[in-house]
């Protein structure tokens, strides 16, 4: 399972690339291989505002439905499309392929309250009760 | 094993199953029908002998699963034995041939039975007052938010829109608060499996509306700080809404009322053993305390002075109709029979047995897998695969699989959603001891299986008519009709 040092996590499973007050947003190796294979993903609109934890959009396996929510608040400035066609991009490549959306932070000292990959780490570890 | 076609892949062009008389009414049907009423071409329906759909139909039945063929543990679900003699009862003539729109002069049996029906869930769930409109579990929770929206209104208490929802809720209590139109809040659980406390403190206010909660929770555990919990949200204002589903383990022993809680749903299906599952029908009750008796669903069954039961309608605060005619009626005529044949004393010892077969599984298995809450359970209790068979690359999904090539129906699996790899256990107290270490016994084998030879689960289930359905490519790709050859 990977957890890349360059990223950030969100105790939902979420991961956010950072790149100047711009955050790219997917769902984490872990969270793609707990849901299983993934048949349908819903994605927002480009335009719309989120505040920290609003939910996003849907991904759903054959196991079950989850919301997807936001890690940090801003306005959604691409979406992954393809997604739509093919969302078992995220299974595949969770960090590359399958990110979902990309954001103009409104507020990108919120990304201090996520976690790094260490402390993801440790939190997946908790949750398979190992 | 065989699998079964289509109807419309048997018989042939021409055969009949009987033959209709010959038509009284001269010509065609093009003679008295507008052009654009009559087929163009001839319907392409199945073409066969009697014997031959008696035959289809036979195998069909033959290869079900249900209750009466064996143990289905499916948890949450509270797949009960449904005794004969409720079904007996339900098909007496008096009950079936019963046209709902009769008056109700003509219909004093069926409403007396209703209204004793609504006392006795009352007397059961500490409620005052109980409509028995609602046709399922869910249904029962939309009526039961309905109320609550209505209750707040009547005040003026207008910004309580926020339902609050643990991560252990049943799916539908979720959804079933979007659909009453107001907003989830979601409430972690502990590290206890139970609500968190000072989560909950740190989510209620003004703009609660209710907490929805079943007890004992979905893992089957008792939420032992109900009072306080109760406490909190009242204290802010708000409402709590007793999600029935989990009812199985406490009856006679505590009473929802009695815990604080204002609304309750019960499945008729589930608890007071009428049938479930393939589509129902099912019936959900809904009982509320008496501040909340105003706002029930029209028409509710009463009883006047003279000892007459009647449909009142008279209620200015209703919330309205919310389902056609009085709800599913002979789900109630089996429900009845059901706590009649038990009495007082013996839905308590149903619950007791309940809980007693749960604690025995538990014991059994708890050596062989991963127990992540390990306290006494109540009617249920959660599993996962130990950490040997996820390092053979074993899910649960293939120990479920592989539990029908043992003849038994599969737990509930990946529910609740906090637990990794969930496998959620339901024996119901009908169950004698000897199945219940029969499975016990399956679940043990599969898991050293799992570990020695992990492609036999890969590949399970081996012994039913068809494989491992490809459940993705399904989802991914749906066939929704039959299209011929």
């Amino acid at each position: 399972m990977e957890f890349p040092t360059n990223l950030y996590y969100s105790k939902d499973h979420e991961w956010v690339e950072v790149e100047g007050n711009r955050a790219r947003i997917g769902i984490t190796d872990y969270a793609q291989e707990s849901l299983g294979d993934i048949v349908f993903v819903e994605l927002p609109q480009v335009g719309d505002e989120l505040a920290a934890g609003d939910s996003f959009g849907v991904v759903e396996s054959v196991k079950s439905a989850s919301d997807v929510y936001a890690p940090v608040g801003g306005k959604v400035v691409a979406v992954n499309e393809a997604l739509l066609d093919s969302p078992q991009d995220i299974n595949a490549d969770p960090y590359g392929k399958g990110w979902m959306i990309e954001l103009e932070m409104s507020d990108p000292a919120e990304v201090e309250d996520l976690m790094d990959a260490g402390a993801y780490r440790q939190l997946v570890k908790e949750e398979k009760g190992e | 094993m065989r699998t079964e076609p289509l109807l419309f892949e048997l018989g042939a062009p021409g055969r009949r199953g009987y033959t209709l008389p010959e038509c009284d009414v001269p010509g065609k049907v093009e003679d008295y029908l507008p052009a654009a009423a009559c087929r163009r071409a001839d319907a392409a329906l199945p073409e066969l002998s009697e014997v031959e759909v008696v035959r289809h139909f036979t195998h069909l039945a033959s290869m079900n699963y249900g209750v009466d063929t064996g143990f289905y543990p499916l948890g949450s679900c509270t797949m009960k034995y449904n005794p004969k003699v409720n079904e007996a009862v339900a098909a007496l003539p008096g009950f079936t041939n019963l046209h709902p729109l009769v008056p109700v002069e003509a219909a004093q049996g069926a409403l007396e039975l209703m209204y004793n029906l609504q006392e006795y869930l009352a007397e059961i769930t500490g409620m005052d007052a109980v409509t028995l409109q609602p046709a399922a579990g869910a249904h029962g929770e939309f009526t039961g938010l309905a109320i609550i929206a209505a209750y707040h209104q009547s005040r003026g208490d207008l910004e309580r829109r926020q339902v609050l929802v643990p991560d252990s809720a049943h799916g539908t209590n979720p959804a079933s608060a979007a659909m009453a139109g107001l907003e989830v809040v979601q409430i972690p659980s502990d590290e206890r499996g139970l609500v968190d406390l000072e989560a909950l403190q740190a989510a209620v206010g003004p703009r609660t509306a209710a907490l929805m909660l079943t007890n004992p929770n979905t893992l089957g555990l008792f939420e032992s700080d109900i009072e306080a919990m109760a406490d909190l949200v009242h204290a802010a204002g708000g409402l709590l809404y007793y999600d029935g589903a989990n009812l199985n383990a406490i009856m006679g022993i505590t009473r929802p009322g009695d815990m604080g809680f204002d609304v309750v749903h019960l499945n008729l299906h589930k608890t007071f053993a009428a049938p479930h599952g393939g589509g129902g029908p099912g019936s959900g009750p809904v009982g509320v305390k008496k501040h909340l008796a105003a706002f029930l669903p029209v028409p509710v069954v009463a009883r006047d002075d003279a000892g007459r039961y009647y449909l009142d309608y008279d209620r200015p605060q209703t919330i309205g109709r919310i389902r056609s005619f009085y709800g599913n009626f002979g789900v109630m005529v089996r429900a009845y029979a059901y706590i009649r044949t038990l009495g007082a004393s013996g839905l308590k010892e149903a619950s007791e047995q309940a809980v007693l077969n749960a604690n025995y599984m538990l014991a059994r298995l708890r050596p062989y897998f991963k127990v992540p809450f390990d306290r006494v359970c109540k009617h249920e209790f959660v599993i996962a695969p130990p950490k040997e068979v996820n390092e053979a690359g074993v899910h649960t999904l293939d120990i479920a699989k592989r539990l029908l090539d043992y003849g038994f129906h599969a737990p509930t699996i990946y529910f609740p959603l906090i637990v990794h790899e969930a496998m959620m256990i339901e024996p119901t107290e009908t169950e004698p001891k000897e199945t219940l270490d029969a499975f016990c016994d399956a679940l043990i084998a599969i898991a050293k299986e799992a570990v020695e030879d992990p492609e036999v689960l890969h590949q399970a289930p081996h012994n039913t008519p068809v494989r491992r359905l490809d459940e993705v490519g399904a989802a991914r790709n749906p066939v929704l009709r039959w299209q011929g050859k």
